[in-house]
């Protein structure tokens, strides 16, 4: 017997919601094996990873902490990756986020108005897009690939970051450690939910779920998202620009990218540090792509990566579980989410090895 | 200046040769149609297992060979997820990478402190006797070597070998090569294999050769450059050649500037290989019609014989 | 047929919906209690980096492994936690699941640090390489690494045949300043005409770079390479080139049997003992500590075969000139890089100068970068 996919007609719409379990339960499947093999107890690793982060009402806000980056940048993306558009410099972005919003809140140190908020977001927002611009403009001006200029752009952010926090926005009282003052509070992004840190960010991240599946599924331009994707011809013959397609996927995604940086520095953080985010921007991709490009899907992708950190972490103080083993982990964890995708589009068949010539 | 010059281009080759592997490697992949961004984490496996195997059996050829199955080991679930189960490929690689990274380091525990000489330097005779090339060219170890030649051979099996041809077929247009006659899934699955070994080697030599011992994350992503390399080389041999050792070289030519004591911040000469890098990629990529004709049109994009 | 294959493939799916929901209940009731079987405290440290990075975070580890063997706590680590907003959840969490003592050994995690100490008065907080202590639980603690790179700075003043001297630096933060400044006062005092090149690497550790920028300051003349990053490349390459060089953070000889002059060895044990026992005594209270070579936490490798006898002797007197006070690495006279004079004869910089260090002194060349 020799299993083989057939497609199917159409979609599965069931399969569409079912996959991810079965994913999840082939996780659960094949972390009872790896556990065992490391001599740890699996249910005791399971419970780490997947119960015991959310056994508080802290836990699931830190849940929310972690995963808000995510969604927002993941959301952002996916609309450029519809596209055909491969920015996959969302970290450089968010990095000139950071940094934006985290100057104007250091210029702005004396002030003390609620304006400071707004105008700390506004820096943030054009900061990544400013960032973005780049690519987009080399893309459309001079047929640069994206890949390339998006991914070295996040190396010179993130030295730019490690330059100005070294020097210029350094804490004039911190004896000339590499770090700015903490903010004041009119810059520090509000407390959604007292005792936690869950911030505005989350529901900010809520709202571009919400407005990109608006975007994608009633605006013409979402339309046009999709048929260039698709289709490039199509979309072309259309009258579609594709270069303003290219122009609108960075922008958007750079400006949710520096938007979600700004959240780090103005909420969690609370100052500017050499590192602000521990690769959110690349890890939004595989957001993007376990949610299936949807906005939705993405939100549920954001949030169980997001678990598996916490997860990891967890997993490290109660069973001494070394960081790598989450990595292992976690990269089972997505490759069966991946894999089981397949069962919507496709259908598992067995056939007997004679049978095998029609292949 | 002479005797600055010549172990600048040295240790500029030494830099180079593991990103020539890695994007050489990727290029291949890539050219059937599949992208794979799961460099970082096959090089990490290459790079743990090949020093295991060294240090073990102190057989350089073993360790080499380990490392290389290791790479393509990796690619192996790669290719089963994306070629097998039609995954996306983009999170599928970047998952081999968190895996990879992972795995790497689980394997790696045991060897913090275990020291090893460096796989042998092998000077040419003859030609290691030339003045000013023979220093430079001449006196590497098997890999340089290698490395050189397995650019030339990649230039030569795309451009005018059939199997460069069917390669090529494949990515351009899967259904039109697949209408043909030729095994799609098949090609692909070697052509990732071989990016997996390729990739393999390029970890093999970071830490066999380059800095021949074992640290987690040692590549410290080196895979993201070379694949960065292979759309600045427009999926061409000698110009991943060349933008490895653009890149290389920059990066140890700002490192020359700062020990002479350019007043430059280091942040900023840092910046100089990435800026360099989008700077040349701009004046190269003018020639839309060029850079059309060598990409893969069908990269990326899932097969399945049914559709 | 495709109905009953599909009958099957759903009935397939509900069995094992089934069993994962039976396994997931089995699992969320194996509930995860972790009681305290050790004698005394639980201790966590979090780490910068990986436990296998063979400088920083590794030595820390050896810290926590003989406060294991030594006092027979129980301990716990968590590794990689990235100085951002995740420090502060990871804090927390070691608290919540019952550590009395917890050390947070890199700089970044200073803000966290104070800020769950002040919501746990009752939980000890040590806080590594930092100033902030802004509530009675919380301590500060870090090592005159400035102290080590006195000594081998005299030894480099002898051994050097070229005058060159080649550094490797990480990020121009005050910790790395001071210890390129001290070096080369140290250096310049047996060799008044060496000097010291510095190169920025912008990274703690990448053995390739590090490796790479060693060669650059080898092909600059440099015959001795000193480094602040965590690897042992450079001195591979040193044993490579036929040149010296000094190990970082732990004992690296085994790297450069030729080339290893000896290493600064970062000790930290200790100081976790001795804190611990505080926390198991009930004695512990704030202190700001800064320990050198006085109190061991800045420690030698064994010189290699390569150093003669009358340079130990030198770097001998070094050590315990500093160990007993006698001299300080930042003694005056001396100048800065313009060549004004920072302090004159007979006094030397304070613990507040030297705690915020952004200059060069004379004899680096190259700007400083920032």
């Amino acid at each position: 017997m020799i299993p083989y996919l057939e497609k199917r007609a159409g979609h599965s719409q069931t399969m569409v919601y079912i996959s991810p379990f079965i994913a999840l339960g082939l996780t659960l499947l094949g972390g009872i094996m790896l556990f065992s093999l490391l001599g740890k107890s699996p249910a005791q690793a399971m419970h780490a990873f997947f119960v015991a982060p959310l056994t508080s009402l802290y836990g699931w806000a830190e849940l929310g902490v972690k995963a808000s980056p995510l969604v927002l940048i993941g959301v952002a993306l996916s609309i450029g990756f519809r596209a055909g558009v491969w920015n996959i410099g969302a970290e450089g972005q968010l990095t000139l986020g950071a940094i934006c919003g985290g100057c104007v809140a250091l210029w702005l140190y004396r002030v003390d108005s609620v304006f400071v908020l707004p105008l700390m977001m506004i820096g943030g927002i054009l900061g990544g897009m400013f960032w973005a611009s780049i690519p987009a403009f080399l893309k459309t001006r001079f047929n640069a690939n994206e890949i390339l200029t998006s991914l070295m752009l996040t190396y010179v952010a993130l030295l730019l970051l490690s330059l100005l926090v070294h020097g210029p926005l350094r804490d004039p009282d911190g004896f000339n450690f590499p770090e700015s003052r903490i903010f004041h509070d009119t810059a520090s992004l509000p407390i959604i939910l007292d005792g936690t840190r869950l911030h505005l960010g989350a529901v900010f991240a809520l709202i571009a779920v919400g407005g990109i599946w608006l975007l994608l599924s009633k605006s013409l331009i979402g339309f046009q998202v999709k048929v260039i994707g698709q289709a490039p011809a199509a979309g072309r013959h259309a009258g579609f620009s594709v270069n303003r397609i290219i122009w609108f996927t960075l922008l958007l995604g750079g400006g949710l990218a520096g938007l979600a940086g700004m959240f780090e520095v103005s909420g969690p953080i609370g100052q500017l540090l050499p590192s602000i985010s521990p690769g959110y921007g690349f890890t939004a991709i595989i957001v993007a792509f376990v949610g299936r490009l949807h906005p939705v899907g993405s939100l549920f992708a954001g949030l169980l990566i997001a678990l598996s950190y916490l997860g990891g972490e967890n997993a490290q103080i109660t069973l001494n579980l070394p960081i790598a083993v989450t990595g292992v982990f976690q990269g089972m964890l997505l490759f069966f989410l991946l894999a089981c995708d397949v069962l919507i589009r496709y259908r598992i068949r067995f056939k007997s090895v004679s049978g095998l010539r029609h292949g | 200046m002479v005797d600055v010059l010549i172990p600048a281009m040295i240790t500029i080759i030494t830099a180079s040769t593991p990103l020539v592997y890695a994007a050489l490697g990727e290029m291949i992949t890539e050219k059937s149609g599949v992208l794979n961004l799961g460099v970082e984490g096959m090089m990490l496996m290459g790079a743990v297992t090949g020093f295991i195997a060294v240090t073990q059996t102190s057989s350089v050829t073993l360790g080499i060979l380990v490392a290389m199955l290791a790479g393509a080991g990796m690619s192996l679930v790669f290719a089963a997820l994306v070629l097998g189960l039609q995954a996306t490929q983009v999170a599928t690689g970047l998952a081999l990478t968190i895996f990879g990274i992972g795995l790497s380091a689980l394997i790696g525990q045991g060897l913090v402190g275990v020291a090893y000489e460096g796989i042998p330097k092998l000077p040419i005779p003859l030609l290691s006797d030339i003045p000013f090339i023979g220093p430079i060219l001449f006196e590497h170890d098997i890999l340089v070597y290698g490395s050189f030649v397995i650019t030339v051979l990649l230039s030569w099996f795309l451009r005018k070998t059939r199997a460069g041809l069917i390669l090529r077929a494949v990515g351009d247009s899967h259904d039109a090569a697949h209408a043909i006659g030729y095994p799609v899934i098949r090609i692909r699955c070697l052509a990732i294999l071989f990016g997996g070994a390729m990739a393999g080697i390029a970890g093999g030599y970071l830490s066999l050769a380059y800095s021949p011992l074992w640290i987690e994350n040692m590549s410290a992503g080196r895979g993201w450059i070379a694949l960065a390399l292979v759309v600045f080389a427009t999926w061409r041999p000698g110009r991943v050649f060349f933008g490895a050792y653009l890149f290389g070289g920059i990066t140890i030519l700002q490192l020359h500037a700062q020990a002479m004591g350019a007043g430059v911040p280091s942040q900023v000469m840092s910046m100089l290989p990435y800026v360099a890098t989008i700077m040349v990629l701009v004046l190269i990529s003018r020639d839309r019609k060029k850079i059309k004709m060598n990409s893969p049109a069908c990269i990326g994009q899932p097969f399945h014989p049914s559709s | 047929m495709i109905r009953n294959k599909l009958n099957m493939l759903a009935a397939g799916t509900r069995k094992l919906s089934t069993v994962l929901v039976a396994l997931l209940v089995a699992v969320t009731g194996a509930g995860v209690h972790a009681d305290g079987h050790g004698h005394g405290p639980k201790v966590g440290f979090i780490y910068v980096g990986p436990t296998g990075d063979h400088g920083w975070t590794y030595r820390h580890d050896i810290g926590r492994q003989s406060l294991e063997s030594e006092l027979g706590v129980e301990t716990t680590f968590v590794e990689s936690v990235p100085e951002g907003a995740d420090a502060e959840r990871v804090i927390r969490q070691l608290v919540t699941s019952g550590h009395e003592l917890i050390f947070t050994t890199s700089f970044g995690y200073m803000n966290p640090t104070n800020k769950v100490a002040k919501d746990f008065p009752d939980v000890k907080f040590e806080h590594a390489t930092g100033y902030k202590r802004e509530s009675d639980n919380v301590s500060t603690y870090s090592a005159r690494f400035y102290e080590g790179r006195a000594v081998i700075g005299t030894i480099a003043g002898h051994m050097s045949k070229t005058g060159v001297v080649g550094y490797i630096a990480s990020f121009p933060i005050p910790e790395v300043i001071r210890g390129i400044n001290s070096f080369t006062l140290a250096m310049r005092k047996v060799n008044p005409d060496a000097v010291v090149r510095v190169v920025w690497v912008n990274t703690w550790y990448d053995p390739g770079k590090e490796g790479d920028a060693a060669k650059a300051l080898i092909d600059q003349g440099a015959d001795i390479i000193a480094q602040h990053t965590d690897s042992p490349a450079a001195l591979q390459v040193a044993e490579d080139r036929g040149v010296y060089a000094f190990g970082q953070a732990s004992d690296m000889s085994q790297f450069a049997p030729n080339a290893h002059l000896t290493s600064i060895v970062n000790n930290w044990d200790p100081y976790y003992i001795e804190r611990t026992k505080a926390v198991k005594d009930g004695t512990w209270t704030q202190v700001d500590t800064w320990n050198g070579i006085r109190e061991g936490m800045v420690s030698f490798s064994p010189y290699g075969d390569v150093v003669p006898a009358n340079v130990r002797a030198a770097a001998d007197a070094v050590k315990e000139g500093i160990a007993s006070g006698a001299m300080h690495p930042f003694d005056g006279p001396f100048n800065n890089q313009a060549g004004d004079q920072v302090i004159g004869a007979g006094e030397h910089l304070d613990d507040g100068v030297l705690l915020g260090m952004d200059y060069y002194v004379e004899g680096v060349e190259g700007d400083l970068p920032g």
